[in-house]
């Protein structure tokens, strides 16, 4: 429990379908942050929600594991040039790792979240993982990591619904979480200092150069760790012309490489750890989503390439990219952008 | 009612405590401050009530300052004697938050302690001597007269006469909250100038506690307002509270000899009763060298959090020794300053007996933890 509306929901449900459930609240970062599910007040929303539908309500504090497997991988990510999803890490290593380690070890069942993501028996009888029903509040790419193995250990009990549908549920019952704002940001990471001030509390970040694709220098960046692939603003370029993109970054060499829309676009994209569901790799047409909000694409699988029936903006390495099949609906596998 | 064994979190209301109370919630509602009827009705209680307090602390009555609790009373320590004398605060690093943090904001010196938890004199000696060559006057050395985490109990004596000889004027405070029960502050605390105590520690209720300030040391208020006890502490006196804290701290001076005979055997059957049962458990702080209701010990492979999750669902209350703001469990800084490495403070796990544990609870204890550890160790029920 966050202490948002949508885990707030999910417990009621599944006290009201007569479950023996208990809240936890996830104690993940100590730092300075004002956004996400770890600040004091979150935590004694998702208290009083536990309180309102008389479930217990605990706090686990796996702040050396965040820090180990979320933060310390983001910050160094950045510093190789990379630009992972924190939210993904934290579900892989956090949500559907340790807490659901922890849960089994205390004698629960299942872990639920508030995803809108929906498990369910796909065609072949199988577990399978599949959009949440509000497909513009959908979070399975954010969970895709499931996909692999776990899925019976785990409850969505909002993904069935419109998020307009569970805010209503959470103030039919009064909850006061009802109205609460979505999270959006990184939840480290605050708002005022930024991605910029946490990285550079912690990495130094160096100054590049910004060069054409035929290697003339043309600006500068502040920080070449900062600076992502298909970015278009913050380069120090002059004004007029036709847009220009980022197409490469060499943290290392300091050099980042501009290019206009045509060289930022590709149908192949080098992946790394594939994890299939249990049907395995697909061998015919799927959709490819890169990014949590992305349209997802026509492609197919080539070994450790996703080639694209069209080509598109090329990917940063570091995100995630989620495989569906051709219906949109059921999770096939993801893989990271190498 | 669950089994308690958390007695150094708070304690339950002594009955005697609560009578004595309730009048003055009822009844005698005045403002001592007044000098109608009823003020004075509760003006008598408030004077009883100090010398009361007086007799079981070792001090005269005009020593007594009513606080808000023992918070309270460790700030107006640190703070109160530097507002007044300047310079700056030491204390050791396994101090009460409420002493740690205050000694900290006044950008003081933390000592270093032991395995045990003790002070480490030798380090007290040269922190005071290095102050001293660089000119920089001690204000107050604030060392507590029992640990609440782990029990171990300090050498106080030995610390005030560090203090006399290496910065003489210099003030001790001894925060005695978690003492109270166990130890005859009257005579333990007798070196220090300054004493922190705090009722819901020993059966009184919570919110109300006692600086003793010792004729001769000056320490300027927290709070100003109407200037009560003696401009130390501004505030419409607790009534209540200050009657409560005074029956319960009687009562408390009256048993202790007999209660801490019984509740030190008592301990020593559940700590023995653990290592026998429980692999890879050891005490962290030996018996001779802490209170009586402490067992505090240190389990192998275990996160607490879990634990006492498991022991909660067993009827058993306990505790990991520190939690912050949001309940989580968090690695604590008295063990870390013991030289404990993290991962095996993530095991820590505080059983803390009191005046109305029965052997039944100890009972219930042996009983429920070995079979949650092994629970644990197995990663499933």
């Amino acid at each position: 429990m966050s202490g948002g509306v949508d885990s707030s929901v999910a417990a009621a449900r599944l006290v009201e379908a007569g479950h023996e459930v208990v809240g936890v609240t996830m104690k993940l970062w100590g730092g300075e942050s004002d956004t996400g599910c770890c600040s004091v007040s979150d935590v004694d929303d998702a208290r009083r929600v536990a309180q309102q539908l008389g479930i217990d309500h605990l706090v686990f504090n796996f702040g050396d594991d965040f820090a180990r497997d979320v933060v310390g991988p983001y910050v160094a990510a950045h510093a190789a040039g990379s630009t992972p999803n924190p939210c993904i890490e934290c579900n892989r290593h956090l949500k559907f790792d340790r807490l659901t380690r922890r849960a089994r070890a205390l004698g629960f069942d299942a872990v639920a979240t508030g995803h809108h993501a929906r498990i369910a028996p796909r065609p072949d009888g199988a577990p399978g993982l599949a959009r949440g029903a509000d497909r513009a509040k959908d979070q399975s790419y954010v969970v895709h990591v499931l996909v692999e193995d776990g899925l019976d250990r785990i409850l969505f009990p909002v993904g069935d619904s419109t998020k307009v549908g569970v805010r209503a549920e959470a103030a039919r019952l009064g909850l006061r979480t009802a109205a609460k704002p979505d999270s959006q940001d990184v939840c480290f990471i605050s708002s005022t200092g930024g991605r910029r001030t946490f990285l550079g509390d912690r990495i130094p970040l160096r100054a590049g150069t910004v060069v054409d694709t035929a290697g003339r220098p043309v600006g500068t960046v502040p920080a070449v760790e900062l600076v992502t692939i298909g970015q278009r603003k913050g380069l120090g370029l002059p004004g007029g012309g036709a847009p220009r993109y980022v197409v490469d970054v060499d943290v290392a060499g300091g050099v980042v490489t501009v290019g206009d829309a045509a060289d930022l676009l590709t149908d192949r994209v080098r992946v790394a750890g594939w994890a299939w569901s249990s049907a395995g790799a697909p061998t015919g047409p799927v959709l490819v989503q890169v990014s949590a909000h992305a349209a997802p694409r026509a492609a197919r699988i080539d070994g450790d390439d996703v080639v694209f029936e069209v080509p598109a903006r090329r990917v940063a390495p570091g995100q995630a990219v989620v495989v569906y099949d051709p219906t949109d609906t059921w999770v096939l596998g993801g893989a990271t952008v190498a | 009612m669950p089994v308690y064994l958390d007695h150094a979190a708070t304690t339950p209301l002594r009955p005697e405590a609560l009578e004595a109370m309730l009048p003055y919630l009822r009844d005698h509602y005045g403002n001592p401050s007044g000098s109608h009827t009823l003020a004075r009705r509760a003006r008598l209680a408030i004077d009883e009530a100090r010398d009361s307090v007086a007799e079981a602390l070792g001090c005269r009555a005009s020593e007594v300052v009513f606080t808000g609790g023992g918070t309270e009373a460790d700030n107006q320590a640190i703070a109160g004697v530097l507002a007044v004398r300047g310079g700056v605060a030491v204390c050791s690093a396994v101090e009460h938050h409420a002493v740690l943090h205050a000694v900290e904001r006044a950008g003081g010196r933390i000592v270093g302690v032991d395995d045990r938890g003790t002070i480490d004199l030798d380090r007290l000696a040269a922190e005071l001597d290095a102050l001293a060559r660089s000119g920089t006057p001690v204000g107050v050395v604030s060392v507590m007269l029992a640990n609440n985490e782990v029990g171990t109990v300090q050498p106080l004596e030995a610390v005030a006469a560090t203090v006399a000889r290496h910065t003489p004027g210099a003030v001790v405070h001894t925060d005695a909250v978690h003492a109270t029960p166990w130890i005859d502050v009257a005579r333990a605390a007798q070196a220090a100038a300054l004493v922190s105590v705090s009722a819901h520690k020993f059966g009184g209720p919570k919110g109300v506690g006692v600086l003793v300030v010792r004729d001769g040391t000056t320490v300027a208020p927290v709070l100003v307002g109407g200037g009560q006890e003696h401009e130390r502490r501004s505030g419409t006196h607790n009534v209540a509270g200050i009657v409560g804290l005074a029956e319960a701290l009687r009562r408390t001076v009256a048993e202790r000899p007999a209660t801490v005979a019984r509740v030190a055997a008592q301990r020593d059957r559940l700590v023995a009763g653990l290592r026998a049962s429980v692999p890879g458990l050891v005490e962290t702080v030996p018996a001779e060298a802490k209170t009586a209701g402490n067992a505090h010990v240190l389990i192998d492979g275990i996160e607490n959090e879990a634990l006492l999750y498991l022991l909660d669902r067993a009827g058993i209350c306990a505790s990991g020794g520190s939690a912050c703001a949001s309940g989580a469990m968090e690695p604590s800084h008295v063990l870390a300053a013991m030289g404990v490495p993290r991962a095996a403070a993530f095991g820590a796990v505080r059983f803390t007996l009191g005046v109305t544990t029965t052997d039944a609870d100890v009972d219930a204890a042996l009983a429920a933890v070995p079979s949650a550890v092994a629970q644990l160790r197995r990663g499933a029920p």
